[in-house]
């Protein structure tokens, strides 16, 4: 089962970069990629409670404010020390200049 | 390639340790850490009071990943020539290489022997389980430690003075007025802040000063710096100065033994310095392992520190250098950032000071920026509406 949810304008959102995003009590991350696609993972860090929102998107890759664990947020996919739990990704689509984000 | 033996269970050691295996190294490793712990993160020690250790990995991922993890074992010696170690029970350990992963230890100045010190899991449970409200607790030294511990003393209700010798806090990693701003926070937190004023003698429950005052305290804690492990390396005869010794690949004299983390002193930007961070101490590890395995790369990471006190969050990339001027950026909210550039213009250290992760971006953006060797437009670096990635990327303004 989908649900969907409307996360943000398309402009809210810098090429290369990201941002926080609550829901039912949920905090998510949204991204654009230096290709203009969007993607969405859990809003906090697997290590330590930090919010991703704080933190840098490079490329593909989105690091942790608090001790650099990265991620590539396109598949949520931990890349190394400190982080070894992936993020949880959600899938995306973008209407009318809306980006959606599937929460279920 | 044979057995590798790690000897430190901390940070550095561990990370080597699956750092290895990450490089497809097939032969044993095995990790010998002193304390009967699991191994575990040191930072939140001073900035939580822990229920329970952060470990750094679950005990399935040693298995999973074939590494001999041996706790609550002290190493007695190095046998150089027989490329084997000792344990304290006796038993002998071969190596092929030889990874030294010590750590350091607190230091106590003559005087100070009756305080407590904060290093190991056992000492933050002894001194954080007796804070409460009403105590009276009196920290010798305004650097990271001394600062998260008043931080965390103040959230569980002790009463706290901070005593530093120095004429202002954390002196040796931050510039004055990013001192001034954490002093700040401290002053408004109650915390009584006495600068400048060395400590003559330590008792149980009281702190005499140089100038002979007296600081009556349930608890004294000394957070004076760290001294480095250095006592196998020494007895088997590797180089010692501030540290174990290592070159560039982070290798001693010895070429089957090399060192990183706080107990080693490596060469940065033709210095020599030893850092004791747990940025520094899991590169290190990770560069270590890979240099045991053959890599010829020189270790040339730009150091990197934070500190979490109330909620506040300082981050230093870079080493300071009090000859240089600072340019300051504001970033709103009384976050602010100050940078340092040499004589050409490079940008070598960026320090700063914010509510939560109000300053995390930038400062990770100036490590990039340092690690680089760019040289930014001051107007730039002062402009918070100028994003730092485009002076990366080098972008022009």
């Amino acid at each position: 089962m989908s649900e969907w949810v409307d996360a943000c304008a398309v402009d809210d959102v810098e090429e290369e970069d990201l941002i926080r995003f609550d829901y039912d009590g949920k905090t998510f991350a949204i991204y654009r990629s230096p290709d203009d696609d969007f993607f969405a993972t859990d809003g906090i860090c697997t290590h330590e409670h930090a919010f991703l929102a704080d933190g840098l998107v490079m490329d593909y890759i989105i690091e942790c404010p608090k001790h650099n664990g990265r991620f590539d947020y396109r598949t949520g996919e931990a890349k190394g020390a400190p982080v070894c739990v992936d993020l949880k990704t959600y899938p995306v689509k973008v209407e009318d200049g809306r980006v959606f984000i599937d929460v279920a | 390639m044979g057995d590798i033996l790690i000897i430190g269970a901390g940070e550095c050691g561990v990370r080597a340790a699956f750092a290895l295996r990450e490089a497809g190294h097939e032969g044993g490793i095995t990790l010998i850490g002193a304390e009967p712990h699991l191994p575990y993160e040191r930072p939140p020690l001073s900035k939580t009071a822990p229920t329970a250790p952060k470990v750094i990995a679950e005990e399935a991922r040693y298995a999973e990943a074939e590494i001999a993890l041996v706790r609550g074992s002290r190493v007695a010696s190095i046998d150089r020539a027989e490329r084997r170690v000792r344990l304290s029970d006796g038993s002998a350990l071969p190596y092929d290489k030889l990874l030294l992963a010590t750590g350091a230890r607190a230091r106590r100045f003559p005087g100070m022997e009756a305080a407590l010190t904060l290093r190991s899991l056992d000492d933050a449970r002894s001194i954080l389980d007796a804070l409460g409200p009403g105590l009276k607790l009196a920290i010798i030294g305004g650097g990271f430690i001394g600062l998260e511990l008043a931080a965390t003393a103040r959230k569980l209700g002790a009463e706290v003075t901070v005593v530093e010798a120095a004429e202002r806090l954390m002196a040796r990693i931050v510039p004055a007025e990013i001192a001034e701003a954490v002093a700040g926070r401290h002053r408004t937190e109650d915390v009584e802040l006495i600068l400048g004023t060395g400590v003559a003698e330590v008792r149980e429950n009281s702190i005499t000063l140089a100038d002979g005052r007296v600081i009556e305290a349930d608890m004294v804690v000394a957070g004076v710096g760290a001294e480095p492990e250095t006592r196998l390396a020494a007895e088997a005869g590797l180089e010692i100065a501030n540290g174990i010794v290592v070159d560039g690949r982070l290798a001693t004299s010895d070429p089957h033994i090399f060192a990183a983390g706080d107990c080693c002193s490596f060469p940065l930007n033709s210095a020599r310095v030893r850092l004791e961070s747990w940025r520094c101490a899991q590169d290190q590890g990770a560069h270590a392992a890979r240099a045991m395995l053959g890599c010829e790369d020189a270790y040339a990471r730009v150091p990197w520190f934070w500190s979490d006190q109330y909620d506040l969050t300082l981050q230093v990339a870079g080493l300071p250098d009090p000859s240089l001027g600072h340019v300051r950026r504001d970033l709103g909210d009384g976050a602010f950032i100050l940078f340092q550039q040499d004589d050409t213009g490079r940008l070598v250290f960026a320090s700063g000071v914010g509510s939560g992760n109000a300053v995390a971006k930038d400062i990770r953006l100036a490590e990039m920026i340092i690690e680089k060797g760019i040289r930014p437009d001051p107007a730039q670096l002062k402009d918070p509406a100028v994003n730092l990635k485009t002076v990366l990327k080098g972008v022009p303004a």
